[in-house]
C-alpha cells in the first residue's frame, strides 16, 4: 500500500534529493508515491504549496521563515523538517568586471575581492550607474549570503549597489544584455553563463559562510502533523538519497537522471560539475575542485539546526529593515524542526546530534560533537568575516550591524 | 479600472484581454515581453494585475510589489487572504492576481472569475488545438504511405489504404503508425517521400 506524497520543486541541482529518492526507489521502499510538480518561480511553487496542490516543497529557506511572519503572503505556520543541502551556489561577475577584482583561473578570497569591488563600486556610484546585482528571490539564501559579502566588505546593499530578482533561467542573458553587472544564483545556472560567456565566478557562497543553510524541505505545518507518519518516511527516503548523492560511483547516473527533460532539462555536464564540486571560472579556462561546493550528507548537514533559521532571521530584520520582535523568533524557531528529523530517523545509522542549536561560524577547526549514538567531527563552519552569530543573543547580533553601515 | 495582463503567450493575453473587454469600463494593458517588465507595470499604474503561474517572472513582481508597498498604493498579494476560494480556483485555472489594496472585493471577484473562465477556456483550446495537428499530420502520413504503396506496387487508391488498415489490424497498431513505418522505411532505402 503504498501512498501518493506530492512535492513542489525548481529545476536546480540542490532539487536533487527528492529527485533521486524517488527514482532510486527509495521513497517507495518507505511506502511512498512521490509526484514531483516541477514550476519556474518561487511564487508558484508557494502558492501551490499554501493551498494544497503539494503536500511539500523543495524551497529556499528563507522563504519559509518569510511566509510564516507573514512577509509578502498572508501568514501560514510552514515546517521545515529536513535541510536539502548547504551552500552549492556562486556570484558570477561581467567577465571584465571579474578580471579587476579576482585572480585569473581561481576561486578569489572574498575579502580581497570585496576590497576591489569596493573601489569600483564606489566609481560607479559616484557615476551615477551604481553596480547592480541580480539574486533569485527576496527572500534566498543567495540574498543574504550576497549582502552579508557585501556589507561585510563595506559596499552597502540598496545604498551603494542596487540588487534585484533575476530568475535563475535569466541570469545569463541579465548578464550577457549588461542589465546586472553580477548574479549570485545555483547551478547549473552559473555554468551556463560561464559556458555562454557572458561571467565568471569569481567566488562560492561556501566561502562566505562555510555552512550556510540552503534549500529546506518545507510544507504547511497543519499538514505535518496531520500526516506525520509519511513525513517521517519521506525524511528516511531523503536521507538515504543524500547518501547515495555523495557516492562517487553514483555520480554519472545521478547526473544523468538529473538531466532529464522533466527534471532539469540541462547539459548533463554541467550538472556533472556541480555534483563533482568542479567548477569552470571562466570559458575556456580550466576545471577547479572546490571541495564541499554542494554540501549535502557529511556531518549532519540535512539536520535542521534551529540556530541557521535564526541567522537567517537575523538577515531578513536586516535587510527589510525592520525591528527585532521577540514573538517572531518564537515562530521562527518552530519552522525548523530538528524533533522531527531525530524521530524519523531513530534506529538508523544516521547521526543525531544531541542539540537542536548550535553557534554558528565558531568553528574555525574541526570539533567533536556529540550525538545519539557517539561523535561526530564538524569541521570549519566559519563566516568570512569571522564573526561568531550566538543564537541566545540575536538582539546583541543586531547590534553589531548598524543599518546605514 | 486598469487592468495589466502579463503573458509570455501573446495568444492567451488576447484571449484574456477579449474577454475582460466585456467590463466595459475597462482599460487593458497587455504585456508579452520580459525585458522592462518593472519598468512596464509601474508606468501603468494598474489597479489589477494579472499573470500566469508559469511565468518566471512572477518574482520579479512580487520583489517589485514588495518593494512598491511604501508607495501610496501598496499592491497586496492575490486577492484577499479571506477569499480562499477564489485563489484555489485561480490556482487551478493557473493564473494569478494582485490588487491594489483597499479595491472593491466584489468588483475583484467578478474579474477574477472571468479571467479564471478565460484561462479555461485557452487550455481547452489549445487541447482541441493539438488534437486537431496530431490528426492532421497523422492524415498526411497516411497519404504519403498511400502514394508509396501505389507508385511501388502499383495498387489502386483503395487497395493500397486496404493494405495499410489490414496490416495495421493483423499487427494490434493504428493505420497511422503502420504509415509512419511504410514512409520511414521507404525513406531509409532512398525512395523520394
Amino acid at each position: 500500500m503504498t501512498t501518493k506524497f506530492s512535492i513542489g520543486f525548481l529545476p536546480l541541482v540542490d532539487a536533487a534529493l527528492p529527485i533521486l529518492a524517488h527514482v532510486h526507489g527509495f521513497a517507495a521502499d518507505e511506502g511512498l508515491r512521490l509526484e514531483l510538480v516541477k514550476d519556474v518561480s518561487w511564487a508558484t511553487v508557494l502558492d501551490r504549496l499554501l493551498y494544497g496542490h503539494t503536500d511539500a516543497a523543495h524551497m529556499v529557506a528563507p522563504l519559509a521563515i518569510a511566509t510564516t511572519l507573514g512577509r509578502g503572503r498572508p501568514a501560514q505556520p510552514l515546517s521545515a523538517p529536513f535541510v536539502l543541502g548547504l551552500n552549492g551556489n556562486a556570484i558570477t561577475l561581467k567577465s571584465d568586471l571579474a578580471q579587476q577584482v579576482a585572480p585569473e583561473g581561481a576561486l578569489g578570497d572574498p575579502v580581497a575581492v570585496g576590497a576591489a569591488l569596493r573601489e569600483i563600486a564606489m566609481e560607479r556610484k559616484a557615476a551615477g550607474h551604481p553596480l547592480c546585482f541580480g539574486v533569485v528571490h527576496r527572500y534566498s539564501s543567495h540574498n543574504y549570503m550576497l549582502r552579508y559579502w557585501l556589507a561585510g566588505c563595506g559596499i552597502r546593499p540598496d545604498e551603494d549597489v542596487e540588487i534585484t530578482t533575476v530568475p535563475p533561467p535569466f541570469c545569463a542573458d541579465a548578464l550577457e544584455a549588461g542589465d546586472v553587472d553580477g548574479i549570485c544564483v545555483g547551478e547549473p545556472w552559473n555554468s551556463v553563463a560561464v559556458e555562454r560567456g557572458a561571467g565568471t565566478i569569481v567566488l562560492a557562497t561556501a566561502q562566505v559562510w562555510r555552512r550556510g543553510v540552503e534549500k529546506v524541505l518545507a510544507m504547511r505545518e497543519s499538514v505535518m502533523e496531520s500526516r506525520r507518519e509519511e513525513v517521517e518516511a519521506l525524511i528516511r527516503a531523503l536521507h538515504r538519497a543524500a547518501r547515495q548523492f555523495v557516492d562517487p560511483e553514483a555520480l554519472l547516473t545521478n547526473a544523468a537522471i538529473l538531466a532529464r527533460p522533466e527534471y532539469l532539462n540541462a547539459d548533463v555536464n554541467l550538472i556533472l560539475r556541480a555534483l563533482g564540486d568542479r567548477l569552470l571560472l571562466h570559458k575556456g579556462g580550466e576545471l577547479i575542485h572546490f571541495p564541499d561546493f554542494m554540501f549535502q550528507y557529511r556531518e549532519a548537514a540535512n539536520f535542521p539546526w534551529v540556530s541557521q533559521a535564526q541567522w537567517l532571521y537575523s538577515q531578513m530584520l536586516r535587510w527589510d529593515r525592520t525591528p527585532y520582535d521577540p514573538q517572531d523568533e518564537v515562530k521562527v524557531a518552530r519552522v525548523f524542526r530538528p524533533d522531527v528529523y531525530r524521530s524519523a530517523l531513530t534506529g538508523t545509522d544516521a547521526p543525531l546530534p544531541g542539540a537542536s542549536s548550535k553557534v554558528e561560524g565558531s568553528l574555525h577547526q574541526p570539533m567533536v560533537v556529540g550525538t545519539q549514538q557517539g561523535l561526530i567531527t564538524l569541521e570549519k563552519n566559519a563566516f568570512f568575516d569571522g564573526r561568531i552569530f550566538d543564537p541566545h543573543d540575536l538582539a546583541g547580533y543586531l547590534a553589531q550591524d548598524s543599518y546605514a553601515k | 479600472m486598469r487592468i495589466a495582463i502579463i503573458d509570455e503567450s501573446a495568444v492567451r493575453a488576447s484571449v484574456m484581454q477579449e474577454g475582460l473587454a466585456q467590463l466595459g469600463d475597462c482599460e487593458i494593458f497587455v504585456i508579452t515581453e520580459r525585458r522592462g517588465l518593472v519598468r512596464r507595470i509601474s508606468e501603468i499604474d494598474a489597479d489589477i494585475v494579472l499573470m500566469d503561474l508559469g511565468n518566471p517572472s512572477r518574482d520579479v513582481l512580487e520583489e517589485y510589489f514588495a518593494v512598491s508597498r511604501v508607495l501610496a498604493r501598496p499592491i497586496a498579494m492575490f486577492v484577499d487572504d479571506s477569499d480562499e476560494e477564489s485563489i484555489g480556483a485561480s490556482i487551478d485555472a493557473g493564473v494569478s492576481a494582485y490588487v491594489v489594496d483597499g479595491f472593491a472585493p466584489h468588483r475583484i471577484r467578478s474579474i477574477l472569475d472571468l479571467a479564471i473562465r478565460r484561462f479555461h477556456a485557452f487550455s481547452r483550446l489549445q487541447t482541441e488545438l493539438s488534437v486537431a495537428q496530431s490528426k492532421l499530420a497523422e492524415r498526411e502520413s497516411v497519404d504519403k504511405a498511400k502514394r508509396i504503396l501505389m507508385q511501388t506496387r502499383g495498387l489502386g487508391e483503395p487497395e493500397a489504404y486496404a493494405e495499410l488498415r489490414k496490416t495495421a489490424m493483423n499487427q494490434g497498431k493504428r493505420i497511422a503508425e503502420i504509415a509512419d513505418a511504410v514512409v520511414t522505411a521507404h525513406k531509409l532505402i532512398g525512395g523520394a517521400a
